[in-house]
């Protein structure tokens, strides 16, 4: 039996606890995310998602509950550095070039120069900016931007990518673009992957599974399985498309989105 | 950069690969439309690299063009300084005649006369003023007493530096530090030079002897002007280590980053722009700082005893006063100028710019 990726038992998050301004952010959480699954947690803005994904990296404590990362304690796996983190703003290092910012989790784990050089070259043909690598951030587009951010967080190659909305700031040519990316690194690298969004159609076309979440107090309303084998030009225009999509959206109708 | 011999070979190589194409096929692959210069057909990719070293081109030939016009503004204005002072004076040595009539104004406008204003002409001669014939020019002497100067700021710029950053790094380090040092640092500022000056002189003279070299006393005018300097960045660069967003932290934090991988990779990078606009205010501050530094402690040999002579000799000689002066302002925009330069250097190769 292999281990979960994810386990997250009863979890709970309050901000603020015991303040005037109290806010119960996640209530009862109950998930497991097998290895090689891409799960996408969508739901109402205030739903708690990226709440939950900052507890899976182990940025935030809980407030009860536990969750496990590969069989760890989220702490233990992320001083481990089981994951890689993807968020909304490419968040580069603008002093760095491409290639140095792509090194920067490398440098951290003490990797030799020539073994990160190596490996920043190979992650940048893997996102296809191999010309790229001497740029600095800002001579590039957004979705190039971003596309630098997901080969950092996958440069050490972690089991766990999580993604914080990473292309919510992107528009829609760009970002259908960068979703076949994600979608190819993804099925070459083996990497498990927790997304958040807030786009349905986006949830639909990268998923193996949605998990659509309710607000105040976060809570998993339903998980819907999407199998529409391997995504193309035409999977979008595709009916079994569709039919998730309009199942997403009657799922958070329910919720009150 | 590509080299035009270059450009042209690969012109060829990717003409050799597409000579079997139509143009409207090239069109359709490139979604350019291929485009006629001269007799040559070139291909919108090579089109487009020839036209960025043009525009590179283009931006080295501004950058002259700028830089001269620099000069040229400079030199304008110190012209159109000279001619204010001139008319000023020529307007100002009238007002004594002219008192009866304007009895206000002759009484507010400051009278002048060649001992208040002395003339341009012999400024500027003074420079090359002999106390004899096989003496030093007054400008030969100007300069070695300004590298006298120059030495002392210098050495309380990098002290300053190091304190300042030191105490950056420890007020980021701890909330608690932050709150409960800052304010004693800001109080620090407070405290007149002339009046820690003489103080620093006697406990350097009779504390500081367990270096391995013997105490001299420019080093305590180094350390008064390490006192201007560290403050400025202990304030820009504790803003500066303090700049990244929580974002940014997270990251760092997602990869279980130390304090110290943390402060060497994100925060002091971050706070370079900061420091760099700290190094401009110090180095202004230790050039003041040391001679202030020499006239309180009474070091000789620097630029603030020269002022401090002249001064002392202003009626026999108002012109080397005024020639000393320049010295010192000269010293001044040198330095401040060095540090611009560097940081227009370390700034570019980051491809950022300055605050």
């Amino acid at each position: 039996m292999t281990t979960e990726a994810i386990r997250a038992t009863d979890v709970s998050k309050v901000f603020n606890l015991g303040k005037t301004n109290q806010v119960a952010a996640l209530l009862n959480i109950d998930l497991v995310i097998e290895p090689g699954e891409f799960v996408t947690l969508i739901g109402p803005s205030g739903c708690g998602k990226s709440t939950l994904l900052r507890l899976i990296a182990s940025l935030i404590p809980t407030t009860s509950g536990s969750i496990s990362v590969n069989g760890k304690t989220a702490e233990q796996a992320r001083l481990d550095q089981d994951y890689g983190m993807a968020f909304q703003k490419a968040g580069l290092f603008d002093w760095r070039t491409v290639a140095k910012n792509i090194e920067l989790p490398l440098e951290l784990m003490g990797w030799k120069s020539s073994e990160r050089k190596a490996r920043s070259k190979e992650m940048l043909d893997l996102v296809q900016l191999g010309d790229f690598g001497n740029h600095h951030p800002a001579e590039l587009s957004g979705g190039m931007q971003q596309r630098v951010a997901i080969a950092r967080a996958l440069s050490f190659k972690p089991s766990l990518l999580l993604m914080d909305e990473p292309f919510g700031a992107l528009d829609e040519m760009t970002r259908e673009h960068v979703q076949d990316e994600l979608l190819r690194i993804w099925q070459d690298t083996d990497t498990t992957v927790v997304f958040v969004t807030h786009s349905v159609p986006e949830a639909v076309y990268l998923s193996t599974r949605v998990v659509v979440m309710s607000p105040r107090p976060g809570q998993i309303s339903t998980m819907i399985d999407v199998d529409l084998g391997g995504r193309n030009q035409f999977t979008r225009d595709d009916p079994g498309f569709h039919q998730a999509v309009t199942e997403v959206r009657k799922a958070l109708r329910v919720v009150g989105a | 950069m590509h080299g035009i011999k270059e450009l042209a070979e690969r012109h060829e190589v990717t003409h050799n690969a597409t000579k079997q194409q139509s143009p409207q096929s090239l069109r359709r692959m490139t979604g350019v439309p291929a485009t006629d210069v001269g007799q040559e057909l070139v291909d919108p990719i090579i089109r487009e690299q020839l036209l960025a070293q043009q525009v590179a081109t283009a931006d080295r030939r501004d950058s002259v063009v700028r830089a001269v016009r620099r000069i040229l503004v400079f030199v304008v204005f110190v012209f159109l300084l000279g001619l204010l002072y001139t008319a000023y004076k020529a307007f100002g040595s009238s007002i004594d005649d002219a008192q009866s009539q304007w009895p206000v104004i002759g009484s507010v406008l400051p009278r002048a006369d060649d001992l208040n204003m002395p003339p341009i002409s012999d400024i500027v001669s003074q420079f090359g003023e002999r106390r004899n014939p096989e003496a030093n020019s007054y400008a030969r002497i100007l300069l070695g007493e300004a590298l006298f100067t120059l030495r002392e700021a210098a050495v309380g710029f990098l002290v300053g530096g190091i304190v300042g950053l030191g105490i950056a790094i420890a007020l980021a380090r701890s909330r608690w530090l932050d709150k409960g040092l800052l304010p004693y640092i800001i109080a620090s500022q407070t405290i007149p030079l002339i009046a820690i000056a003489p103080i620093v002189v006697v406990w350097g003279r009779k504390n500081l002897d367990f270096f391995p070299w013997e105490w001299q006393d420019w080093m305590s005018v180094s350390i008064i002007a390490t006192y201007l300097t560290f403050f400025p960045i202990a304030v820009n660069g504790l803003r500066g280590l303090q700049s990244p967003t929580s974002a940014e932290f997270e990251l760092m934090s997602s990869y279980a980053a130390t304090w110290n991988q943390t402060l060497w990779r994100l925060r002091f990078p971050a706070a370079v722009p900061h420091l760099f606009a700290a190094f401009k205010i110090a180095a202004s501050g230790s050039v003041v700082g040391a001679i202030v530094g020499e006239i309180s402690a009474g070091v000789t040999g620097g630029l603030g005893r020269r002022l401090l002579n002249e001064a002392f000799n202003y009626t026999t000689g108002p012109q080397r006063l005024y020639a000393s002066v320049i010295g010192a302002a000269l010293l001044g925009i040198t330095v401040f100028l060095v540090v611009t330069a560097t940081e227009r250097v370390v700034l570019a190769k980051q491809n950022r710019e300055s605050i």
